[in-house]
Formats: structure tokens, sequence, C-alpha cells
């Protein structure tokens, strides 16, 4: 009951009679505008309870539409991040692409600046054992390649075709154990013969280098010196490169001299076979084939036999000349 | 009882005032019979009594003016709730607090009375300080002169009783 006695609540009481006295006076009273007090308040305080409602329905609204935008925000996150996944291996594709083209590009360079006639093939695989340093072109027979070709890059001497099959040829790297060219000293004209090395001697050599053979203790040879394939051996055109001297050492009477090639033959996509190389003759594919060293059983062109002479810069015209 | 006393209080006020109150002072107002009787009802029942006394009171009194029904309603209910409240916490039966009492309860109701007027821009009331106290010293005056009277009426009313019978 004490609830419900008005006495005991005096202060709301006192606050009830004086809201009812001021919303009386205010249904009288006009303001300025001669709207009436009590509308102008009613409406102000409805007005400001439809703000607070409308407030709180945008929020809402707002506070859905932005769930369903992040939603949408994250599909469309997914989905470029696919694009930019896709667009990154295209990226690569293109930077292959470019890559070759440049490589193409340098080839065409080469070939244009070369006297000697040549075709350019890609290279489509290396040799399966490490014994034997070969690789694979993708032209052959068909195109007019032969065993006994010379392959030659942009940077220098690669190797030579030992055997050529009719859509594919496979190539003897000069840095096989078993191969070799007759090569010249460019600055001193000492000439010698490179051969590769085997697995044996390449843990005594860097890896990937080859030996000069037959220079003389005397000879003017020195570190840094450019070694050029001489046109003695019969294989190789006169004036490639084919390296630079890595170092020399005396040895019984001989020097022991180690040459960098000049070519880098893990990097290697595309070479130029010199079509009328001065050893490709008739016949010879037998003989190639049978020098194949995957086979085990053929051997190199005995380049110390070939009467290796002297050459020089001034003479590469004739040389040239007698190949054509 | 105490409900119909104060109707009877308010009522004879609101008809005092509105029949004697323009012989009094040349016809002004200078005397507001209904707040005494508002106050007098607040300090002799307390605040809520008061502030009802006050309500009705002022809006009958409103309605019979020509002003704005509800501001002297609001004024005498604020006066008879704080002079209710002031009676409950204090002695007032001397003639002096209920002088004092006076005088604040007609300051208070001239201040809301003629506070609202002024800032609901309705009337104005130049210099009403001289007119304000006027009518605190004749609320005060007949207030005190009607607590004097209606606390000496059960005697007098008495003592008649007890000398009738003494004549028999």
């Amino acid at each position: 009951m004490a609830l419900l006695d008005i006495r005991q609540r005096t202060g709301w009481l006192f606050m009830a009679v004086t809201v009812g006295h001021i919303v009386l006076i205010s249904a009288q009273v006009s303001t300025k505008r001669g709207v009436p007090v009590l509308e102008a308040v009613t409406f102000g305080a409805f007005a400001e309870v439809q703000r607070g409602a409308t407030s709180a329905v945008s929020s809402a609204r707002e506070g859905w539409q932005n769930y369903f935008a992040l939603q949408q925000i994250r599909q469309e996150n997914e989905r470029l991040r696919q694009e930019v996944a896709q667009l990154r291996v295209g990226l690569q594709q293109e930077r292959m692409v470019a890559q070759q083209t440049q490589t193409l590009q340098k080839l065409l360079d080469f070939k244009a600046s070369t006297e000697w006639q040549t075709t350019a093939a890609a290279v489509i695989g290396s040799g399966a054992s490490p014994e034997f340093r070969t690789m694979t072109i993708d032209k052959g027979t068909q195109d007019g390649l032969l065993a006994g070709m010379a392959v030659i890059a942009p940077t220098g001497v690669v190797g030579r075709i030992i055997t050529a099959s009719p859509r594919a040829s496979k190539v003897q790297l000069i840095i096989d154990a078993s191969a070799g060219a007759g090569v010249t000293v460019e600055r001193s004209r000492v000439n010698g013969v490179v051969s590769g090395v085997g697995m044996t001697e390449q843990i005594e050599f860097r890896p990937g280098l080859i030996e000069l053979n037959y220079i003389p203790s005397t000879a003017d040879v020195k570190s840094g010196d450019r070694v050029v394939t001489s046109g003695t051996d019969g294989i190789y055109p006169k004036g490639f490169v084919v390296g630079e001297i890595q170092s020399v050492q005396p040895e019984a009477g001989e020097l022991r001299i180690r040459v960098k090639p000049a070519v880098d033959f893990a990097a290697l996509e595309a070479v130029l076979v010199v079509l009328n190389s001065p050893s490709v003759i008739p016949g010879v594919d037998d003989a190639a084939t049978a020098d194949d060293p995957s086979t085990g059983s053929g051997s190199p062109r005995p380049l110390d036999k070939l009467g290796v002479a002297p050459n020089s810069v001034e003479g590469r015209a004739e040389s040239r000349g007698e190949a054509r | 009882m105490r409900a119909a006393g104060v109707f009877i209080a308010i009522a004879l006020a609101l008809a005092l005032q509105t029949t004697l109150a323009r012989f009094l002072v040349g016809g002004s107002a200078a005397v507001d019979l209904v707040l005494v009787a508002v106050v007098y009802v607040a300090l002799t029942t307390g605040p809520v009594t008061g502030m009802l006394a006050g309500s009705v009171a002022g809006l009958i009194q409103d309605s019979l003016s020509s002003g704005v029904v509800g501001i002297g309603g609001l004024a005498k209910s604020i006066v008879g709730f704080l002079a209710g409240a002031f009676g409950q916490q204090f002695i007032v039966t001397a003639a002096l607090p209920r002088l004092v009492m006076f005088v604040a309860a007609t300051a208070l109701h001239a201040a809301v009375f003629m506070g609202l007027y002024e800032v609901l821009d309705l009337r104005a009331f130049p210099s009403p300080g001289k007119t304000v106290m006027t009518q605190a010293l004749g609320n005060a005056l007949v207030g005190i002169v009607a607590f004097t009277i209606i606390e000496a009426l059960p005697g007098i009313v008495e003592r008649r009783r007890a000398g009738g019978r003494g004549r028999r």
C-alpha cells in the first residue's frame, strides 16, 4: 500500500504537478513564430525521437549493408587473389618469352655477323650421363645437319654434332673429356689443343673448366689470355672464342693451362650449327656416329694428329675463303 | 475531514479574493488571499496537501483571471510544496517565523509568476519590487491575523460554551 500512497512519493508528485502545469501553460502560449509552445516542444521532442529512431534504423541498415559489402569484398578479394596468381604466372611466362626472344635475337645478330652458313637450333635436352657432356638440339638431318658439324653460340664454341637423327642431333660439348679443338692464344698466337676433363680430373679442376695442352713451357701464355679456334682441326671454323685462360702452371716441361669456357653451358637455350664446316664431308656421319661417346666405343677425332698450323687474325679471311 | 477543511479554506479565500480584493488598497491586488490560504494549508497539513491545494487554487484563480491558465497554479504549487516542507522541518508557530514565511512565500510566488510571464514574453512587470514587498507584507499581516483567529477560535468557542453553562 505504501507504494500506492502518493504521500510517500512527494518528490514524484511534485514533479508530476509541475510538469502538468508546464504542459498546460505550453498549450496556451505561442512562440514568437506563432506556434504553440506545447506543439513546438512536442514536435521538438518527437522530432528527436524520430531522429533517434531513424538513426537507429540507419545504423542497423548500414551495418547490414556493410556486412553484405564485406561478404562481397571477401569474394572479390578471393577473385583478385586468383587473378594476381594467374597474372604472376603470366608474367613469369612473359619474362621467359622475353629472355628467349633476347637470346634468339643475340643468336640472330650473331648469325648475321658471321660469314659461315649456319642454322639455328634450340636445345631440347642434355646428356643422360655426367661422364659424357652432351646435349640434344631440335634439328637433324631433315634440316641439313650432319655429324661433325660445329655448334657455336654468340659467346663462343659449344661443341660438335656427334649423332644426327632426322629431327634431332646430339652435340658433344667442348667440355666433354673426349672433346677437343685446335686453338690459338689470341694475344701470342701460340697454338695448342683444348680438351675437356673427365670426372676424375674435375676433382682437381673447378667444374666446367677445360685444359689447354701441348703448350711448351717457354710459350708466352698468361692468365686472362683469350683462346680462339685455330681452324686447323677441320671441325671448328677459325677465330671463334673458346674461352679465357684461368691459370698457368709449369709441369714436366710443359704448361698446365686451365681455360674457362666462354659459353655458359648451363644457360644455353639456342645454338647455331655451322653447315659448311670444314669437317663435313659425305659419309662422315657414320664415322661420327662411331665416335659417339655414349656408346663408349668411339674416340674423338684425333686433334693432335690434325697438324696444328700457325694461325693469325690476318689469315682468317683466307681461311674463311678456303672454308667456303 | 482535513480535505473538506482545505477545500473550505480555499473556497473561502477565493470568494473573499474575488469579492473583497477590490476594496483593499484602492482596488489593486495588494493582498493575495488565495496565496495566504495555500500557505496556511501547507503549514498546517504538509507539502503534498499544500502543493495540491496550491495547484487547485492557482488553476481556479488563473481560470477566473484573464491570464494563462497554469502559471498561477504552478507558482502556488511550488509555494505550497516548499512551505509545507519548510513547516515540517522547522517550528513555525510564533508570529515572526510566520511573518517571514508569508513574506518569503509571496516573494517566491511573485518570482515564479512574474518570471514565467516575462520568460514567455506575455507580460512585462517593470520594477515589481515595491509591489511585491507591499503584497508580501499585506499577505503576512493577513496570514498572521488569520492564524491567530483560527487558532484562537476553538478556545473562544469553548469559553463561550463554558460561560453559557455557568449562567444557567
